[in-house]
Order: C-alpha cells, then sequence, then structure tokens
C-alpha cells in the first residue's frame, strides 16, 4: 500500500473511477495540462486524454450548469470548483437544477454530478479562498455533501461520490491536503455515504465534527485525557444526509454533546445537530450542548485566521465547561 | 497600429420565406412544397393555438394554475420542432408547446405542470428533453453540457435551446454561448425576441443592434428570422442543425415575433404597453399567412379548416378531460424521487407527511 496525503488519495480515486467507468469526465478550470492548481487531478489528462479531463472557460456557474447537461445525457461529470469561495456564482445551477431535476422529472431525468471543491481555511490563503459553506448546502434538499477528514476516508467517500446516482458536493478540508500521509489501498472500495465516523471512543461526552478541524478535536480529546475527561469523537463525513443514529447513541451513552465546527455559528450545521439531538435526547443529556465555531463575523484576511479558526485550547475549554455544568 | 473602420462582421442575415400576407417572399426550401408537411406544421400551430386558447380559459375559471400563454410564437415553436430529429435534444423556456406537441410531449402533460403536477415533466415521449425552465436563462449550460456530451460520444446529435429576449441579458447565456464556441459544440440557440421580457421592452435590455449580434462575442453566426413565418423558422434551424451535425459548431438564431398575449394570466400588459403596438403585431401574427400561403397552393379551404379546428378542440377536450380525472399524488411523492434512495432519516418525515395530506 501507497503512503499518501489527502490529495493524492483524491486525485487517485478520480483516477481509478476513470479507468473503470468510461462515463465518468473530469472537468474545471486548470484541471487539465495543470492539474488542477491543489494537484488533485495531476496527471489524468495524461493518462485519459483531453476528451475526458476538460479545461472549461473560467465560469463557475457555467461549470455547474454544463455538467448538469452532461449528466442528463448519460455522463458521470466530476466538477472541480477551485475554492468553495468561488461557488456563489454555481449556485443557482446547485440550488435550482442539479438538486430538483429528478424530483421534478418524477425520475425521468437523474443529475449524478460530484462537484469537487476546496473548504476551509489555515492555508494563509488571499481573500476569498477559505470559505466553509456546507450550511448552505446542506439546505437543498436534493443534495449530498460529504466531506472527508483523512486521505483513507477522502479516496473512499470519493468513490461513493462518483458512483452516487445523486448530485454529491465533495468538499476537501484544504488544511488537510498534504498534512501528513497515510496508507491508502487503491482498491476500489467505496465507503457508506450515511454513516459517521468514529475516530476517537469515549464516555464523558460527544464532540461532533468533520473536515479540518476533526484535528483540533483529536488534539484537544488527548489534551483532555490526561484531565480523566474521556471524549468520544464523532467524524460525520457525510454532512447531507446526517447519520444522526450514530450521534443520538453516542449522546445517549454520554450525556454531553460539543458540536465543532470551522463555519459561522449562526445557522451553522452545528445548529441543525443540536435541535435534533434536543428533539431526540433531551432528557438523556445532563449539560446544556455547546457549539465551538466560527465567529459570526467575516473571516479575517489570513493574518488573523488562526483567531478565528476554532483552536485546541477554545475546543477544551467549551469539553470543560460542559462538564462542569 | 490602428484601425479606422469596423470590422465587416456587423451584417446579420435575415430571412423570410412568407410575408405577413402570405406570399412567398424568397426561393422556398423542398419541404415547403410538398402539401403534407406544409399541413403537418399548419395543423401542429393549430393544435398550439387551440390548445393555449384552453388553458386560458381553464385558468380562468380555476381549473389550471398560473399560465403562460405562447399566442403568435406558434410558427417559431412548431418550426423548429419540425427542423429536430427526435434523438435531438430540447431545452424549452415555458412557453414552447408547439415544439413540445411536435416531439410527442401530449397536451395532457403540459396540463399537468401548470395544473401543479410534478408528473406533466414526465414526459410521455421524447423522455431524453429537459422539462420547462423557470428561472430566466439557466438553461443554457445545460444545452452546451449536453451538446459537449453528444461531442464527445462522437454522435450526430444536437442541443436546441430556447431563450426569450430577457434571457439573453443573463449571465448563464453568455457563458454557454462562450462555452459552445470556444469547443465548437452542436448547440443551436433560438432567441424568440417577442418584444417583451413581462413588462420591460427589448430597448432596455440591450443597446446591440440585434440580438443576434450577440453571437459575434462568442465566435459563432447569428441571423435573424421572421419568427411568425414558420416556413423560415423550419429552413434556417435546419441550417443550423445540418452545419452543427457536421461538425462546424453553433449557431445563434434570433426569431423576430411578438408576444400577442400577456406575460402569463396573472400579467395585466395594457399596463405597460399601447394596445396600437399590439393590433400592428396581430396583423403579422403566424396562422393566417399560413393558411393564405396554404390556399394559395390549392391545399386549404374554409371547410378542411373548419375540420381542422374541431379535430384540434376534440383533442385538447380529451386532453382536459383525462387531467380533470386525474387525482392528485399521494404525500410520498414529494419522496419518492428526491434522491434515487430516500435517506434514512427522511422515512420518518415521509410518514409524518401520510399523516397530514392536506386539503382537497
Amino acid at each position: 500500500m501507497a503512503q499518501l496525503t489527502m490529495v493524492e488519495a483524491i486525485q487517485q480515486a478520480q483516477a481509478h473511477e476513470m479507468a473503470r467507468d468510461p462515463d465518468v469526465v473530469v472537468m474545471g478550470e486548470d484541471v487539465g495540462v495543470n492539474g488542477g492548481v491543489f494537484r488533485a487531478t495531476s496527471g489524468l489528462q495524461q493518462q485519459f486524454g483531453p476528451q475526458r479531463v476538460l479545461d472549461t472557460p473560467l465560469a463557475e456557474g457555467l461549470i455547474a450548469g454544463a455538467a448538469i447537461g452532461m449528466a442528463a445525457q448519460g455522463l458521470k461529470p466530476v466538477a472541480e470548483i477551485q475554492f468553495m469561495g468561488f461557488i456563489y456564482p454555481a449556485f443557482d445551477q446547485v440550488a435550482s437544477h442539479m438538486a430538483r431535476l429528478r424530483n421534478r422529472t418524477r425520475g425521468r431525468l437523474t443529475c449524478p454530478v460530484v462537484m469537487r471543491m476546496p473548504h476551509g481555511g489555515g492555508i494563509h490563503a488571499p481573500e476569498h479562498h477559505s470559505e466553509s459553506l456546507e450550511a448552505l448546502l446542506c439546505h437543498h434538499p436534493g443534495l449530498r455533501v460529504l466531506c472527508p477528514s483523512s486521505p483513507a476516508r477522502a479516496y473512499g467517500l470519493l468513490l461513493a461520490a462518483i458512483r452516487s446516482p445523486d448530485p454529491v458536493m465533495f468538499l476537501e478540508p484544504v488544511r488537510l491536503y498534504r498534512n501528513s500521509k497515510q496508507e491508502v489501498a487503491d482498491d476500489g472500495v467505496a465507503l457508506p455515504l450515511e454513516s459517521c465516523f468514529r475516530l476517537r471512543a469515549g464516555s464523558d461526552v460527544t464532540i461532533v465534527c468533520w473536515g479540518a478541524i476533526t484535528v483540533e478535536v483529536q488534539k484537544a480529546a488527548e489534551l483532555l485525557a490526561a484531565e480523566k475527561i474521556s471524549c468520544e469523537v464523532l467524524d460525520l463525513g457525510s454532512l447531507a444526509p446526517i447519520d444522526y443514529e450514530t450521534i443520538f447513541d453516542s449522546v445517549v451513552r454520554t450525556g454531553r454533546l460539543v458540536v465543532v465546527h470551522e463555519a459561522p455559528r449562526n445557522g451553522g450545521l452545528g445548529a441543525e445537530i443540536a435541535a435534533n439531538v434536543s428533539e431526540h435526547a433531551l432528557y438523556d443529556l445532563v449539560a446544556p450542548i455547546r457549539r465551538v465555531a466560527g465567529y459570526d463575523t467575516i473571516m479575517p484576511l489570513y493574518r488573523l485566521e488562526n483567531a478565528w479558526l476554532p483552536g485546541v485550547e477554545r475546543i477544551a475549554d467549551a469539553v470543560r465547561a460542559t462538564m462542569n455544568e | 497600429m490602428t484601425r479606422d473602420a469596423p470590422d465587416a462582421q456587423g451584417t446579420i442575415p435575415y430571412i423570410q420565406l412568407l410575408d405577413a400576407a402570405g406570399r412567398v417572399a424568397a426561393p422556398l426550401p423542398g419541404f415547403a412544397t410538398d402539401p403534407d408537411q406544409l399541413l403537418a406544421l399548419y395543423r401542429a400551430m393549430t393544435l398550439a393555438r387551440v390548445f393555449d386558447t384552453k388553458a386560458v380559459n381553464l385558468q380562468r375559471t380555476g381549473r389550471l394554475g398560473t399560465y403562460p400563454a405562447c399566442l403568435g410564437h406558434e410558427a417559431t415553436h412548431v418550426g423548429v420542432g419540425a427542423a429536430m430529429r427526435a434523438d435531438d435534444t430540447l431545452f424549452p423556456v415555458y412557453r414552447e408547446i408547439g415544439t413540445l406537441f411536435w416531439r410527442g410531449v401530449t397536451p395532457r402533460d403540459v396540463l399537468l405542470y401548470w395544473g401543479g403536477d410534478e408528473r406533466g415533466s414526465d414526459f410521455t415521449s421524447s423522455r431524453h428533453d429537459f422539462p420547462f425552465c423557470v428561472p430566466i436563462g439557466s438553461q443554457l449550460p445545460h444545452a452546451a453540457g449536453a451538446a459537449l456530451a453528444f461531442q464527445l460520444r462522437g454522435e450526430a446529435r444536437c442541443a436546441v435551446a430556447f431563450i426569450g429576449d430577457g434571457g439573453t441579458s443573463q449571465g448563464a447565456f453568455y457563458e454557454a454561448l462562450n462555452f459552445a464556441g470556444a469547443r465548437s459544440l452542436p448547440l443551436v440557440t433560438i432567441v424568440v425576441n417577442n418584444g417583451w421580457a413581462i413588462s420591460v421592452p427589448v430597448s432596455a435590455q440591450t443597446r446591440a443592434e440585434t440580438l443576434a449580434h450577440k453571437a459575434f462575442a462568442a465566435g459563432m453566426p447569428g441571423v435573424q428570422v421572421d419568427g411568425n413565418d414558420v416556413l423560415a423558422v423550419r429552413h434556417v434551424v435546419e441550417g443550423a442543425l445540418a452545419r452543427a451535425r457536421a461538425g462546424a459548431g453553433p449557431t445563434l438564431i434570433e426569431a423576430l415575433t411578438y408576444r400577442l398575449s400577456d406575460h402569463t394570466t396573472a400579467d395585466d400588459a395594457g399596463r405597460y404597453r399601447q394596445s396600437s403596438e399590439v393590433e400592428a403585431a396581430r396583423a403579422k401574427e403566424p396562422m393566417i399567412r399560413t393558411r393564405r400561403y396554404l390556399e394559395s397552393v390549392g391545399a386549404w379551404d374554409e371547410q378542411r379548416e373548419q375540420a381542422l379546428r374541431a379535430e384540434c378542440a376534440a383533442q385538447v377536450e380529451a386532453a382536459v378531460a383525462s387531467y380533470m380525472a386525474t387525482p392528485k399524488m399521494g404525500t410520498d411523492a414529494m419522496f419518492e424521487h428526491l434522491y434515487a434512495e430516500l435517506p434514512r432519516g427522511l422515512g420518518r418525515q415521509r410518514d409524518e407527511a401520510r399523516r397530514y395530506p392536506g386539503k382537497h
């Protein structure tokens, strides 16, 4: 097995599916000879040719819209949006058409598109390059939204996304693209689409998180273990739909919940998770649910980004406060 | 280096075969001398007109939701349908019933859609075509994507997209045309210039000399056609499709017509345009000239006209009866086609909806 970074695992998953399924077409800005600005499509055009790895014009709305037309005619487009902050021009296509085509034609036409996009901050990128907009996508019925937290999960979830008959938004945490390597078998085995991943078993408090911040959460859990606080860490993996059974089971055991995400707190996915846990497990809770999230401010330019992103100490303090309730 | 004069590319061809009185204005293509083909075109236009009148009446009497009439657009819609092959893919706006009917979509389908039922977009026929597209202009990128799929697979198929004059102000229109030009895609775009985007006239949309000029920046030919002349529309679209099928790339066709009706049944055009303008446009509408031409070649008379109208009315009445007799879907319908398989968590909402099926 090869040791791969997440970006290499993402490239490998696309290469695997392109070799397996001739209908898979990779498209986007700079995905061809350049291999993508993060190199997530590196070598694909050389391997599969310019007919299957297409550089599009610089127009995100067109990328999403053309992918809809291609998918409805039987292709399997895997489209890259260069940064999540640039998805806004594509939003009309995603929300008005991609998410709805199957439903509005009663299944006559379908839209099995994968939209890949770098997600989140922490790499000192320019303005508009560090956004976490998952709540906007998760709000739309008809979409699946995935966010991996390791190279192996990126590989397995991207395979599942490409094989899904539904449109999938695939959010790739930029901070994790190259921060570590992991053994990833190119075995073509997809991960399930609607399951949380338990990153750490624990008994005192459940921490729900996803994407890059799983790293800080696990560091906090390690820190707290030394203080005899046992954290169970759940990585959502699928942000829409969410595997609530696993979350409820965990919260019923631990009696405490902290949700951690990078995106701003107001209207964030943490609010939805907290509300669902309140509805289903309020009497099993022994402390109020807490959220640790980006502030409800514009994400600052990069000198302040680490003050904006929830860090290990903020997360640990929230857990300590929950334990002291 | 300086350049003194604009490029010579500024001329847009305009094609009209029948004038408003039904006189031959230019040499006719082969199909236009075949009575059977002429009658098929006229029959399709008549069906669209009869259906349209009936649909407005259904809305006025509370049996149909908001409906966008196609009055005056019959030649453009039917001409495009007649020019297409069955395996080409259509990307309509929401007014093109003449094209849809030609392709086998039924009057009942269209009534179901405007009657508030998704089954109307589960077309009876031509099931690869896209459904109506309400967000203006957003269908153009879909058409470009389909055209790309045909090109990548080496299929001799074309995408045909409709858009209105207002739609040409949308970014999606330019993005799709630009892409189609860049990749020489088999895409034919029909801009139906009917003068009005609800209450806004074309003069407020653009200072371009014609909407067909918008083709130039995308590197494709632009052409104007008399959109009230079904022969000209079919002829021009056939030419553009043959060109696209041969790999020579996309074409933008501006069909000049006029929206004789309100924008929809929810609109009152009397608020923003003069009746004199409408009356002037009515003199050039598409049905009369087609009929006059058919009469001039001895293929038509009042008796046949009455028979055709009765036949179309019977077809529409049967569709109305079938639509009215179609029970609404159960609440499970809201969940059945959201995903290929319903996510586990949505099962609870589906079950909840079953307990609250709503009134009537």
